[in-house]
């Protein structure tokens, strides 16, 4: 698509926006509508539409596959070792209340936490499936 | 294209039902990401139906009787927003409240973040949301080894052009060779 220029000032204009919304879906999933499967989608959803209109290579650079796969499972890891530390610290596995002085605190921290390790997983999961399948060569006729 | 429009309108339903976080959702992956990867699928594949050789009557009965047992199934189901439904009284109280009681002893847990989905979601059934994330874990690795090295970048045939999946594949005359051809890439 390198002569749709309208396409891409557009594109250029919007991407930092659905990035910046896809962190505010993020963080401030507490008290809005959203969370971090939410912010995860549509965080992906900037890096597809840059693969769209700028090609998989340019995505590629901005967003290396190693480094996206490595995210995958950072996610989880985050979201289980947020639950083996409230244990550690004397509580039950997912038991967010011990993670701070008090209770509520301890909650919204262990909430906050855990829906980045979800947000992290899902937009992983996403940019590497849409890489996946642009990056297959279309059966030849 | 159909399955983003309605996923679209579902999201609209879900709005009017004050189902806002359900409502994101659905437009974030239905509308969005799952037509984008329907529509990759597409170009990977061929457009054109292969041509049925013969009708097979198993399928139909299979897919009519289930979906009988399932309507029969709604039947005994509660009244849509009924108060007594079994899945408003069981939790659903105490997680409204904000006070879950502990296991064995202790004081209810209070969370007081504004947005009760959330609470539900990454507190009261933590253990859910942790299995879903799992899931998605799952899926993601499942669909990277199954259509090969995934994010590395193949080397195309000098003289073929590039960003191929750009591209809309050129209509072809034989599509029984895509099988073929993909069985022998993989």
């Amino acid at each position: 698509m390198k002569h749709h220029f309208v396409l891409r000032v557009v594109a250029k204009f919007a991407i930092p926006f659905i990035l910046l919304y896809a962190l505010y879906v993020q963080f401030h999933g507490d008290y809005g509508p959203g969370g971090g499967f939410q912010a995860g989608v549509i965080f992906a959803a900037a890096f597809i539409l840059y693969a769209l209109i700028y090609g998989l290579d340019k995505a590629r650079h901005a967003a290396p596959p190693g480094i996206v796969r490595f995210g995958i499972a950072l996610g989880v890891l985050i979201y289980a070792g947020t639950g083996v530390a409230g244990i550690l610290l004397g509580g039950k596995f997912l038991d967010y209340s011990v993670l701070a002085h008090d209770a509520a605190q301890g909650q919204h921290l262990g909430i906050l936490i855990v829906e980045f390790g979800v947000g992290l997983t899902v937009a992983s999961v996403m940019i590497s499936v849409f890489f996946a399948f642009a990056g297959r060569r279309p059966p030849e006729g | 294209m159909l399955s983003g429009l309605y996923s679209l309108l579902s999201a609209a339903i879900f709005v009017i039902l004050d189902a806002v976080d359900v409502a994101f959702t659905e437009a974030a992956v239905g509308a969005g990401i799952t037509t984008v990867l329907l529509l990759g699928t597409l170009v990977l594949t061929d457009r054109e139906e292969k041509q049925a050789t013969r009708f097979s009557p198993w399928p139909l009965a299979v897919v009519l009787v289930t979906g009988a047992a399932l309507v029969f199934g709604t039947l005994d189901m509660p009244g849509f927003g009924d108060p007594n439904a079994p899945a408003n009284r069981h939790v659903a109280p105490e997680y409204l409240a904000d006070k879950v009681p502990q296991n064995p002893s202790g004081d209810p847990v209070t969370v007081g973040i504004p947005n009760i989905v959330t609470t539900i979601l990454a507190s009261y059934r933590g253990y859910d949301t942790l299995g879903e994330v799992t899931v998605i874990f799952t899926a993601g690795i499942g669909v990277l080894l199954l259509l090969g090295a995934s994010g590395r970048q193949r080397q195309p045939p000098p003289g073929e052009v590039p960003a191929p999946h750009l591209q809309f594949p050129r209509r072809r005359k034989s599509p029984t060779r895509s099988s073929e051809r993909s069985e022998g890439e993989a």
